[in-house]
């Protein structure tokens, strides 16, 4: 369907058109107000500036850039391995995938490939922390919706998530599990049992969550046909991830594009069909379901083997760019790198879910009410570390 | 006095029976209701804290005395001492009256709420009628607030609640109209507004009206009970200071002492439109089955039922106790907590010292004198306790329900509650009719 009061294809430079040459004044009813950055539902540093009229929403403009720390450059500065733990530091809340997408792309860049059991574990760690992120983007969403109490039971299951990382790589959130060409840890003894207990776990306590929600008559009426997006107004603002997925396009790229073992899994791409907030809440839902299938897939089929391609000491990767991406938990998470080759790289570039899927926010909130904003923000499911980087 | 203050509050048992009395003891009442509120609002406090934590796997307060028990004390100091903020761009006057204002709403509801057939403070012949205004009063302070503050989350927030009150109060008035109407089915065919008189046509008909004319009662019930969760501002309908949303709606301005006004009046209101839940559908001071399990038996083993909660609230302080580490870091913990269960089971003992002595009112004067004291101390039990049942019930939504929109909130006023408000009524009045 098409949005009439908008066109993503005929933006002016501001959405709010605070001043336009017929009427460079507010209506009497109307209203500018300041979201953030200091706001409990912003998720961080988000400063949306809303124009309402009443609590109707006329267009909104995101301000972004309060946790900007400048990954990008500092990588010009950083080598290889050095950036490495750097990347951790965008979607704090998905580190795992962040490490992944990375190393992949230098090791594509020198032409490594990882050992199969790296891949696994890779594999493994990565769809573990697909669960946290969603379990943490579950818990906050329903506290912007007004519903505390999942936050406390998604913060209670997450934290066995993150146990497992603990013992892994000693850390709990800011990983920095993996290696260029491999993975540094062997897996802890009773690592497999550990995961394999977490799947038996986790699997009631998803169920748990969508008793409280999702036949909840107040959360239905909430996100039913609250942020629509269409699928080609999706694609034309480059969103990916979940969002992308409930507007019914079945795009993932550890599909579309395998990377570490994807390939060798059975899972489904569940798609919603309506675009809105409560179907990006069903594919999130069913995303963990099929997450707990891919580990149990791999834990179950995991190899023998090094965990360390052959990558010598100083990573000198041969002059050349690459662009590669990995589906991360919000989405297309990209790293372009161009190579002069130096110990460092020359250009790194980002291409976080986040940041794209939040231009996305003026399209489905336009004409809701302001507590539909909170929700919409909390759907798109956005990390401002991410976003500002 | 003006006369029209003298007529609420003079000697006049030859309207209805049982009223306060005299102006003294209307005056001992406002002190020890006073009190008693505020001693509620803190346990409720603590209770709320405590109960939504454990709904969420939590802890709650855990520090401040054993277990928290003296968290809502600490609060209270914490917010006394707070430096006295008022914004610069507000209104200074109107920014300084508006807690006032709630506070005195939600405060005035208590002279008509009757605890007993003569534990109230004034039996006004126009007593719900009186609760209904003065609670609606309570909206004004939050517009005023959301006014004076200047500033936008406030103005969204006190144009919501507003707005909602304004809108609930219509169902919830409709639902009130039938359980009076309920009243006047007796001999003489008059009913009555008072409080008092509307908990003894009740007790006359010998049913409490959320059973009466089965289901219209229940449901005239359910769409007050439902009415007065929009009408505090509570959850899932706290659309007016949606932390989410506006940060902390009408009182984001706010802080320390005032903002503690605003809470205090808050679940002072809370307890309020409970009590008129109560007296209105629950039978007020009556227990449980009066009707079914009468006589002097009944009446004795009902009138341990004070003694008994005050036993168990001991128990549970001493598993308490006992279940404390052994530590030595908790050694005044553990001396706290069985410093009050021991006060908690010495009140327990007076309650049953009470109840054994005023078990037969025809002995002498002591005896009667007893049996009247234990007579007041369980209408108090029984009405305290159905309001407790309402104040769980508060924290029990809040724990399970999101929020709903400003819109779903107005349609569900508007299109769902007040038709079926006004079909109860209407079924009420005929059903009236016929069975006279």
């Amino acid at each position: 369907m098409k949005d009439s009061t908008h066109d993503a294809s005929n933006r002016t430079l501001s959405n709010l058109d605070l001043e336009t040459p017929e009427k460079p004044y507010l209506d009497s009813n109307e209203l500018i107000i300041n979201m953030g950055p200091q706001h409990p539902a912003t998720h961080g540093v988000l400063r949306v500036i809303l124009k309402l009229d009443g609590e109707k929403v006329l267009g909104t403009e995101c301000v972004i850039g309060y946790l900007h720390r400048g990954v990008e450059k500092i990588a010009e500065n950083r080598t290889y391995t050095m950036f490495n733990p750097y990347v951790d530091r965008m979607d704090y809340v998905a580190a795992v995938s962040n490490g992944l997408g990375y190393c992949e792309a230098v090791e594509k860049l020198m032409n490594v490939e990882a050992p199969a059991r790296a891949k696994y574990i890779r594999v493994i760690l990565t769809e573990l922390n697909r669960i946290a992120s969603h379990q943490l983007w579950l818990g906050t969403h329903a506290l912007d919706i007004g519903a505390m109490t999942p936050l406390f039971y998604t913060f209670r299951d997450r934290e066995e998530i993150l146990k497992i990382f603990e013992k892994y790589c000693g850390a709990r959130l800011t990983t920095h599990a993996f290696r260029i060409g491999g993975c540094q840890y062997e897996t802890y003894a009773g690592f497999e049992k550990e995961v394999k207990n977490f799947l038996t776990f986790v699997a009631p306590k998803i169920d748990e969550y969508e008793e409280l929600l999702t036949t909840n008559r107040i959360w239905i009426e909430r996100t039913r046909n609250v942020g629509v997006i269409s699928a080609a107004d999706a694609i034309g603002l480059g969103v990916t991830g979940p969002v992308l997925r409930a507007s019914g396009v079945k795009w993932d790229l550890r599909k579309a594009q395998p990377y570490a073992a994807y390939s060798e899994f059975d899972f489904d791409i569940p798609t919603g069909t309506n675009g809105d907030t409560y179907d990006r809440y069903l594919v999130r839902m069913a995303e963990m379901r099929q997450s707990l299938r891919i580990i149990e897939q791999a834990v179950n089929r995991i190899p023998e083997g090094p965990i360390m391609a052959k990558v010598p000491k100083i990573i000198k990767p041969p002059v050349g760019e690459i662009y590669h991406s990995i589906e991360a938990p919000k989405g297309e998470l990209g790293y372009f790198i161009v190579s002069d080759g130096s110990t460092q790289p020359y250009r790194l570039r980002v291409r976080p879910p986040s940041f794209v899927n939040l231009q996305a926010l003026d399209i489905m909130v336009r004409g809701l009410l302001v507590a539909d904003v909170v929700a919409v923000i909390g759907t798109i499911d956005i990390v401002l570390g991410e976003v500002d980087r | 006095m003006p006369n029209f203050i003298m007529s609420y509050l003079g000697i006049k048992d030859a309207i209805t029976p049982g009223a306060a009395g005299s102006q003294f003891w209307a005056l001992v009442y406002v002190f020890i209701i006073f009190a008693g509120v505020s001693v509620a609002v803190m346990a409720m406090n603590w209770l709320e804290r405590k109960a939504l934590a454990h709904f969420q796997i939590r802890l709650g307060p855990m520090r401040v005395g054993p277990h928290g028990l003296l968290q809502p004390i600490a609060d209270a100091i914490k917010l006394m001492l707070k430096e006295d903020i008022i914004p610069a761009e507000a209104d200074q006057f109107v920014f300084w009256v508006a807690p006032l204002i709630g506070l005195l709403a939600a405060f005035t509801v208590y002279t008509v709420i009757p605890f007993g057939p003569s534990q109230a403070v004034s039996d006004m012949n126009i007593g719900i009628l009186f609760m209904l205004g003065v609670s609606s009063l309570g909206v004004l302070g939050i517009v005023v607030a959301g006014w004076a503050s200047n500033s936008h989350y406030p103005l969204i927030g006190a144009l919501r609640s507003s707005a909602q009150m304004v809108s609930y109060e219509v169902a919830m008035g409709l639902a009130v109209v039938s359980a009076i109407l309920m009243t006047s089915l007796n001999a003489a065919g008059t009913g009555t507004l008072s409080m008092i008189g509307i908990v003894q046509a009740q007790q006359q008909q010998g049913v409490w009206f959320i059973f009466k004319f089965f289901p219209l009662g229940l449901i005239a019930f359910g769409i007050f009970a439902i009415a007065m969760i929009a009408e505090t501002n509570r959850a899932p309908f706290d659309m007016a200071e949606a932390e989410s949303e506006l940060t902390a709606g009408y009182h984001t301005e706010y802080s320390g002492l005032r903002w503690s006004l605003f809470m205090l009046a808050e679940y002072a209101a809370m307890i309020a439109v409970s009590s008129i839940a109560v007296a209105l559908w629950l039978g007020g001071w009556m227990r449980p089955f009066p009707n079914l399990l009468h006589g002097p038996a009944w009446d004795f083993i009902f009138s341990l039922f004070p003694s008994f909660t005050f036993l168990g609230l001991a128990a549970i302080a001493v598993v308490g106790t006992v279940r404390m580490p052994a530590h030595s870091f908790f050694k005044i913990q553990r001396i706290g907590l069985a410093a009050f269960a021991a006060v908690l089971g010495f009140i327990a003992l007076l309650l049953l010292v009470i109840a054994v002595a005023g078990r037969s009112a025809d002995a002498g004067v002591a005896a009667s004198s007893a049996a009247r004291f234990r007579e007041g101390i369980d209408y108090v039990y029984w009405f305290v306790f159905k309001v407790a049942i309402f104040m769980y019930l508060f924290i029990w939504y809040r724990a399970t329900w999101p929020r709903y929109r400003f819109d779903q909130l107005m349609k569900i006023g508007w299109k769902v509650m007040l038709p079926i408000s006004l079909v109860v009524l209407i079924a009420t009045a005929i059903v009236g009719v016929l069975v006279s």
